[in-house]
């Protein structure tokens, strides 16, 4: 009895040891971030920082104005959104309403292997074929820019907005549409009028996670995007909050280096709010 | 009184399992029919075949006629949405939408083309009106439905049903989720209802079909055992099956 009681003690402690330590990582990484990117935004001034409009790291008199990279990624994610979350959003309420099952079991397989691809592939393919079929549909100089980043990262994000849209508009109790049936509603009505609002919590917590995923990658984005650190424009040339962290990182030094990792705290914060947002939408869904 | 609707030879099947029978019914108009009967014979899945709920089954299978004013709805020419409508149903377990009281009465009007709010307004004062709960609603319209009673929920259910309209309203067992006085204030509301509306009721409570009914129809096992005049089917039943069932012997 006693004995059973030790080893049920030991097991709990094992266990609050290793959650304890994913919710350590999380500090630490919070802490060591807000440490290293404070005196960056102290030395260059928070004003100058958030709201410069050039980043030259490098030059002789260096300036670290980052909002070309703020907007980028705002302007990215949003067009990210604006043309994935219909796409996703109109697949969803196919594959969980309408789809025959044999269709749907083929379509949702299609969807988690792209949810399962290396974003690298993303950034390969876009690279090899997106780039140069914008150069020569829009007839540009270069095809890598803010419009290429925006169609791999629109998607990038289906898989997450259809899969989430699609578990809450099944969700949806199958009396609210029958109602809707027995009053003379086509089917297509009612999945319209009834389930997807039935279900709209779910949904926009499924935008949120899309923007989520659209604003955190780097890997697919820089490699689509020419990385320069320009203004925004939807056929130039642009550079990502996290692929300004990431490209210049190897070879930074000194404040380089810091504002690098004030930049990663400006991200830190976005997500956050995401995040934040997300919750919201969940806790929401499950009232 | 004249029939508004007939079965002809009515079978059945879920896959293989035959579930209706060679049912031969016919309804008359402005009363209330009932169908008794032990759990599982049959009953709620006939009730649905007569405004084709059953259509959304995708392993059921049916032969037979049922004639609404004369035309088979289950011929390839109905517009089941267009049927629908006209025969309307009110389900075993209240179902209002999670939506305001208003939005859920305006919900079938809205859906068949009508916009203008006066009008709007009109028929949901007119549809609450009907179902016997306006009084009670009128100064929470914008409320939402959910959070009601079980038995003002199923009222409003009613409600939401006659906006549209309907000649026919088929009810599944609409009292068996309810309290004792919630489920009077239904069965009062019925009897008010069949002066314009045919009703067809189905029940597992023999008192309640007594109660409400004109015509009673008895299932067991898929097969309409009898069917008369409710006051005939219950003093004096012509078949051993059925006066076994309403002495209380089985089911």
């Amino acid at each position: 009895m006693k004995k059973n009681k030790m080893i049920e003690r030991v097991i709990h402690g094992v266990f609050l040891i290793l959650g304890l330590l994913t919710v350590g990582c999380v500090l630490l990484i919070t802490i060591y971030l807000v440490i290293s990117g404070v005196p960056a935004i102290a030395e260059i001034g928070l004003f100058d920082f958030l709201f410069g409009t050039e980043w030259a790291s490098t030059a002789t008199e260096p300036k670290y104005g980052i909002l070309p990279f703020i907007l980028t990624s705002v302007y990215g994610t949003a067009g990210a959104i604006l043309i994935g979350v219909p796409i996703g959003f109109f697949a969803a309420v196919y594959l969980s309403k309408m789809a025959t099952p044999k269709v749907k079991a083929f379509m949702e397989g299609a969807v988690s292997l792209l949810a399962g691809i290396p974003s690298v592939v993303y950034g390969l393919v876009g690279m090899l074929v997106l780039v140069p079929a914008v150069r020569e549909i829009f007839d540009i100089p270069d095809g890598a820019s803010l419009f290429s980043a925006i169609i791999v990262l629109a998607i990038m994000i289906l898989p997450s907005i259809i899969k989430v849209s699609m578990t809450a508009l099944e969700a949806v109790p199958k009396e609210y549409e029958d109602a809707s049936l027995a009053l003379g509603a086509t089917p297509v009505e009612t999945y319209f009028r009834v389930s997807v609002p039935a279900a709209k919590s779910g949904i926009a917590a499924a935008v949120v996670l899309g923007v989520g995923r659209a604003i955190g990658e780097a890997m697919a984005v820089m490699m689509v995007s020419g990385n320069v650190p320009n203004m925004p424009s939807l056929f130039q040339s642009v550079r990502f909050l996290t692929t300004a962290v990431a490209s210049e990182m190897s070879y930074s030094s000194g404040l380089q280096q810091q504002a690098l990792f004030s930049i990663a705290l400006v991200l830190f914060l976005f997500i956050m709010l995401i995040n934040a947002t997300l919750n919201f939408f969940l806790k929401k869904e499950k009232d | 009184m004249s029939d508004i609707m007939t079965a002809k030879d009515l079978n059945l099947w879920y896959d293989q399992t035959q579930a209706l029978k060679n049912v031969n019914i016919t309804i008359p108009e402005k009363s209330i029919t009932a169908f008794i009967g032990p759990s599982g014979c049959g009953k709620s899945t006939f009730l649905k075949t007569l405004n084709r709920m059953n259509d959304l089954i995708p392993s059921v299978r049916i032969t037979g006629e049922v004639c609404y004013n004369g035309q088979n709805i289950y011929d390839s020419s109905v517009d089941v949405n267009e049927l629908r409508r006209e025969i309307g149903m009110v389900f075993q377990k209240p179902n209002p939408f999670p939506m305001s009281i208003y939005d859920n009465i305006a919900y079938g009007p809205r859906t068949h083309g009508i916009k203008s709010k006066v009008k709007l307004d009109e028929i949901v004062e007119q549809s609450l009106r009907d179902a016997a709960i306006w009084d009670e609603v009128k100064d929470r319209l914008k409320k939402n439905a959910l959070g009601m009673s079980g038995g003002q929920q199923q009222r409003l259910c009613i409600a939401r049903a006659l906006a549209v309209k309907p000649k026919i309203l088929l009810m599944d067992e609409p009292t068996s989720a309810l309290d004792p006085i919630s489920t009077s204030r239904i069965e009062e509301l019925a009897i008010e209802l069949k002066k314009s509306y045919t009703i067809v009721i189905v029940t597992h409570n023999m008192q309640q079909a007594v109660r409400i009914s004109d015509n009673t129809a008895f299932f067991l096992l898929g097969e309409l055992i009898e069917y008369g005049e409710t006051e005939k089917l219950f003093s004096q039943p012509t078949d051993k099956r059925t006066e076994d069932y309403i002495t209380g012997r089985f089911g």
